[in-house]
């Protein structure tokens, strides 16, 4: 629960905590000295009786420490942050051997489609979900994102995942869950008036009960296959 | 520098007060061409929106509060928006999306802007007007008919805009997805034609600062303020015509079925947020850059002090006026868009953040070893500092890209973006109308009110808005209607709660502004020519200035900031004061 | 091409409607402007007859999909059984039910709306009646008897459309359509499977078929009609009939599993630009809209 995020259950989620962190101690510590020096001068450079300010125009020597400082402090943040913002979006650094599951964002319905237990999509026993994500636990699941009508966003608060379904375009997303569990599934970009209610859960299997949860779910839905992107009507 | 040659004719545009003024009371007040009376019209349209956008926001926190509960006498506003008292989630929607779009278009960019600028720039140049006073006046008059159908939107079926003041299509162009039908077609023709009027006013500035500067008003001898408003004037004249004509595109995909926007018609919806944050992005610097011009110079009159640092606050302006131009991605690094372009973008947008540390560091600079003097407009600009530091703060964790994916579109941006709106822009909006307030009306306005009103805005300013950081960070989306359908945002009513109770607080809080404001506009106490003791040039008109302003052609001697100067007597040392016969200046004192 | 043009007239009209809204035009888009054809005292007719009817159903009923509602415990706790998409609903009886049967052509003026105000009812998150019809300009109910977000979502073609939400259990709305339009397709976005049809006429005499399959249209003026059923699978049937003073005229319709393959379903525009139509996938016409 550090810094107030939700709980991480994904392994990137540790190198994005702690790229806040960091720059959290940095911005702490400009904060101190900003509002220190301001709150001093108040204190110390108050208006007496008598008190003459020193009419001082400037100083190349000071202007030139505090853009460098600054500059240093930013820039050392951004390269800090690139990396890990590679690993995690970069389509050419995903890890390989993932599980594909297909994620279709609708006016306000995740529809899923599960590859089956031939883990691959497209073929027949593809089935779908409605609002419900499922997966196995430490193995890399790469989302295939899409949607239908509005700009839709994808977010998992636990996992640190978060990126927009944009109709007309396919976004993969990878994450990989590092322990089974029923987590919160939300939509982050404004989609209508239902916008609130756009959520879903996202379960994550161990090995053993993702394939239990496959046979089970695949087999009531086989019959219903005839659209497979959408969700059982 | 020392010799000036006038152009006669330029010098004989300057009004004589011995003619008396013939104009009506329709041209005077109503159709003027003054730069004036069209501040002052701004000046009275752009906080009747204040007061409109601050009620949206109540609404909001109501809602926020106390998630689907009735709003007691809310249901005056009807069945179709709070039928019952309990707010739908489409007027939610609406509310939300007017709420930023009045605060931003129609509140604090015409309050910077189309106030100040109008207002101040012929003054702190020495001019009699501006240069194209037909077009100043057509530049309100735009603004007007611009409001009128933005406020018309409430009243139509449907409901008004839906979007998000970010208006993101496909959601703002089909009425199929929003159940928004003609309120999304005026809020584009509304801001169509308010772009024109930013325009208009724009190449305006523009023209009056370069061609209009009295005798001596060299580059370096202007004030901050007018600067700032220089810089700001060329990101308006530059960014507006690309949300013009997204804005365009955005209706023919509305009304005519086209889909610029639109993947089924070969259309891109990242296009509309590409031009949209391309002119978004200078927007927001177009709604700061004028704050900074204001607080520096009221910092210096503060603190008796010269700006420190003048030709550094210049140019760090200048810079961010120029990177503005290159981190609008950094809105856009969830959308889609390509990551290493976002890695760029991080790049750039960390880099802006180096000359707003030089900014905020020759404000401490200017303060250090002054005379600090806290009258209301001082303690408006230091908060706005204190304030402005922790929205730059939480900017340069936005900026960062892995760290935005858990924290974009989340309440940490709406705190971000309130600290440099509210606690930032409104801030010096406070400052700027408690500091002109004596020039532009002749009258004072309360200081003891003013100081009561600024105690409980800064605290109920930092109640709203700092716990938003924390619901950011435990994950609440913005612009959702009800947070509590989520399990892992269920905790977070009580925060909310609190949230609201400040936020009515600061509402309420502005009210005594609004009373101090309105009482002291006939009852102030009459302000003299130079109540702060000011060197720049409106200070040495009567309050408020006659028409045509300056009776003779202004002489600038010296910069605006020659405050405590060894040279004058006095404090300060007025910009068009000649200087002493035989006087020897002093070496300029430095620090140690 | 219409809702192009429709549009097109937004923009010419823009500015009056803007002037005209300052003028207070509260709550527009609510049965305000509706012509409240409640109170209408009823119009006498000489010598009335009635057509009645049931529609009969040959062949093998296909079997419906089941309704995955498990997110939605409010919804599924209300359903002993697993609720079904009620698409083709077969009676014991051997007929069809959610027929809508009306009188198409042969009435020479306009009759006003009688009774109550009909009543769209969202309960377990379905659409209560799943096929409902009203009056041109006559306001009827939605209302929401789940604890659960719905959305009404109605996308008419001559009509004026709209999409509103009703958050909270108990919560009811007043809408109306002013011009006749069959169908009027309704969808719930919040919960995909959730689909109605109303039906607008300009005059109450239409009925939809129930549990028995049977549906009665009563009060006629004599005279000759064609009556049209409406079924959102099967497509439309017409039948010609001659309605006695004072008597009762027989209009049979049957429909059979097998039309199904090229059935047309006056639907007006398609239930909903962004599903992936699945509700009418056996029609054939307007394909080109649908995608």
């Amino acid at each position: 629960m550090e810094w107030g995020f939700p709980e991480n259950f994904s392994t990137f989620g540790d190198s994005i905590d702690a790229t806040y962190g960091a720059i959290f101690y940095v911005t702490a510590i400009a904060f101190v000295v900003v509002q220190g020096l301001l709150i001093y001068c108040i204190i110390r450079y108050r208006h007496r009786e008598g008190r003459k300010a020193l009419p001082i125009h400037g100083n190349t020597r000071l202007e030139i420490i505090w853009t460098v400082i600054p500059a240093i402090g930013v820039l050392s943040v951004a390269y800090l942050s690139a990396s890990v913002w590679l690993d995690i979006k970069d389509e050419s650094r995903f890890p390989g051997g993932a599980y594909e599951v297909g994620l279709h964002a609708s006016q306000f319905e995740w529809n899923v489609t599960n590859p089956g237990p031939d883990g691959a999509l497209g073929t027949d026993d593809d089935f779908p979900t409605r609002n419900a994500l499922h997966v196995p636990v430490d193995q890399p699941v790469r989302v295939l994102l899409t949607a239908e009508d509005v700009i839709h966003s994808f977010f998992l608060p636990n996992f640190r995942v978060k990126q927009d379904a944009v109709p007309g375009m396919e976004i993969p997303v990878w994450f990989e869950a590092i322990a089974p569990g029923v987590f919160d599934l939300g939509c982050a970009e404004l989609c209508g008036l239902g916008h609130y209610r756009m959520r879903g859960t996202l379960t994550v299997h161990s090995p053993e009960d993702f394939e239990a949860w496959q046979a089970e779910e695949g087999g009531v839905a086989s019959g219903t296959a005839e659209t497979p992107t959408v969700a059982a009507r | 520098m020392s010799t000036v040659t006038v152009p006669p004719d330029y010098a004989s545009q300057f009004h004589d007060p011995s003619h008396e003024d013939h104009r009506s009371f329709w041209r005077k007040y109503v159709f003027s061409t003054d730069h004036k009376i069209i501040g002052i019209q701004f000046l009275f349209m752009s906080l009747l929106f204040l007061l409109i956008g601050g009620l949206l926001a109540m609404l909001i926190r109501w809602q926020l509060g106390w998630p689907g509960q009735a709003l007691p006498g809310g249901d005056v506003l009807g069945e179709a928006r709070m039928p019952g008292g309990i707010m739908l989630p489409e007027f939610y929607n609406s509310v939300m999306t007017m709420h930023g779009t009045i605060m931003i278009f129609f509140a604090v960019m015409p309050l910077l802007v189309g106030v100040y600028a109008n207002y101040l720039i012929p003054l702190q140049i020495g001019a009699p007007d501006m240069a194209f006073p037909r077009l100043n006046m057509l530049s309100f008059w735009l603004a007007v008919p611009a409001g009128v159908l933005m406020v018309a939107g409430f009243f139509v079926a449907g409901g008004h805009a839906a979007a998000g003041w970010t208006s993101y299509a496909p959601l703002s162009t089909n009425p199929e997805f929003t159940g928004v039908f003609t309120g999304q077609v005026l809020w584009t023709a509304s801001l169509i034609i308010l772009g024109f009027s930013s325009l208009a006013g724009a190449v305006n500035y523009i023209t009056t600062i370069v061609n209009m500067r009295a005798p001596g008003m060299t580059w370096f001898r202007l004030p901050l303020p007018t600067w700032a408003l220089f810089i700001t004037s060329i990101l308006i004249l530059l960014a507006i015509p690309v949300l013009t004509g997204a804005l365009i595109l955005l209706l023919f995909d509305q009304v005519l079925g086209t889909g610029f926007f639109n993947p089924e018609y070969g259309g891109q919806p990242l296009l509309w947020q590409h031009l949209f944050w391309y002119f978004g992005h200078p927007e927001v610097y177009i709604l700061i850059l004028p704050a900074f011009g204001f607080v520096s110079e009221i910092i210096a009159n503060g603190s008796r002090k010269p700006v420190f640092g003048y030709h550094a606050m210049v140019l760090a302006i200048t810079a961010i006026a120029f990177l503005g131009w290159i981190v609008w991605g950094h809105h856009m690094f969830q959308s889609g868009m390509n990551p290493t372009l976002g890695a760029g973008f991080m790049a750039t947008t960390m880099v802006i953040a180096v000359p707003t540390a030089i900014k905020v560091f020759n404000w401490i600079g200017t303060m250090w070893e002054g005379d600090l003097h806290f009258h209301s407009p001082m303690l408006y600009s230091i908060a706005f500092v204190s304030m402005f530091v922790i929205g730059g703060f939480s900017g340069i964790f936005l900026a960062s890209t892995p760290v935005d994916i858990p924290l974009h579109d989340t309440y940490f941006v709406v705190a971000h973006i309130h600290y440099v709106l509210f606690g930032g822009s409104l801030f010096a909006i406070f400052a700027a109308i408690t500091y002109w307030f004596p020039k532009m009306f002749g009258r004072m306005m309360n200081e003891r009110v003013n100081k009561v009103h600024f105690f409980f805005t800064f605290i109920f300013f930092n109640l709203t808005f700092f716990p938003m950081h924390e619901l950011g960070n435990a994950g609440m989306m913005r612009r959702i209607y009800d947070y509590t359908q989520y399990g892992f945002l269920e905790g977070l009513v009580d925060i909310n709660r609190l949230i609201s109770l400040a936020a009515f607080g600061l509402f309420t809080a502005q009210l005594i502004f609004a009373a101090n404001f309105i009482w002291c506009l006939f009852k102030g106490e009459k302000a003299g020519n130079n109540p702060w003791r000011a060197n720049a040039l409106e200070w040495s008109v009567p309050s408020p200035p006659p028409h045509g302003n300056f009776t003779l052609l202004p002489m600038v001697y010296r910069g605006p900031y020659e405050y405590s100067s060894p040279e004058s007597e006095e404090d300060y040392f007025p910009q068009d004061a000649p200087p002493a016969e035989e006087s020897v200046p002093e070496p300029a004192p430095t620090l140690v | 091409m219409v809702t192009l043009c429709r549009r097109s007239l937004y923009l010419i009209a823009l500015l009056p409607i803007a002037l005209t809204a300052c003028g207070g035009g509260d709550d527009a888009g609510s049965a305000a402007a509706g012509g409240g054809a409640a109170d209408v005292a009823p119009v006498q007719i000489d010598n009335p007859g009635t057509i009645t009817g049931s529609v009969a159903f040959t062949g093998t009923a296909p079997t419906l999909e089941t309704i995955d509602m498990r997110d939605e415990p409010v919804c599924s706790d209300k359903h002993t059984e697993p609720p079904v998409q009620r698409t083709v609903v077969v009676n014991d009886n051997g007929t069809l039910s959610n027929v809508f049967v009306w009188v198409r052509e042969g009435l020479t003026q306009s009759y006003p709306a009688q009774g109550e105000a009909p009543v769209l009812d969202q309960d377990g998150c379905l659409y209560q009646p799943r096929v409902l019809g009203v009056v041109s300009g006559q306001p009827f109910e939605i209302h929401n008897s789940d604890a659960v977000l719905h959305n009404v979502n109605a996308q008419p073609d001559a009509n004026r459309g709209f999409n509103i939400s009703q958050p909270q259990e108990g919560m009811t709305s007043e809408r109306s359509f002013s011009t006749a339009e069959v169908m009027v397709p309704v969808q719930c976005d919040v919960h995909g499977w959730m689909t109605a049809y109303i039906g607008v006429v300009d005059h109450p005499y239409f009925a939809v078929t129930g549990g028995d399959g049977s549906f009665t249209i009563e009060n006629l003026p004599p005279g000759d009609y064609v009556v049209e059923a409406w079924h959102e699978q099967y497509g439309t049937q017409t039948a010609n009939v001659t309605v006695p003073p004072d008597g009762t005229v027989e209009a049979p319709f049957t429909y059979d599993a097998a039309a199904a393959r090229n059935a047309i379903v006056p639907l007006g525009t398609p239930i909903d630009l962004h599903d992936h139509g699945a509700h009418v996938a056996t029609v054939p016409t307007d394909a080109g809209d649908e995608e």
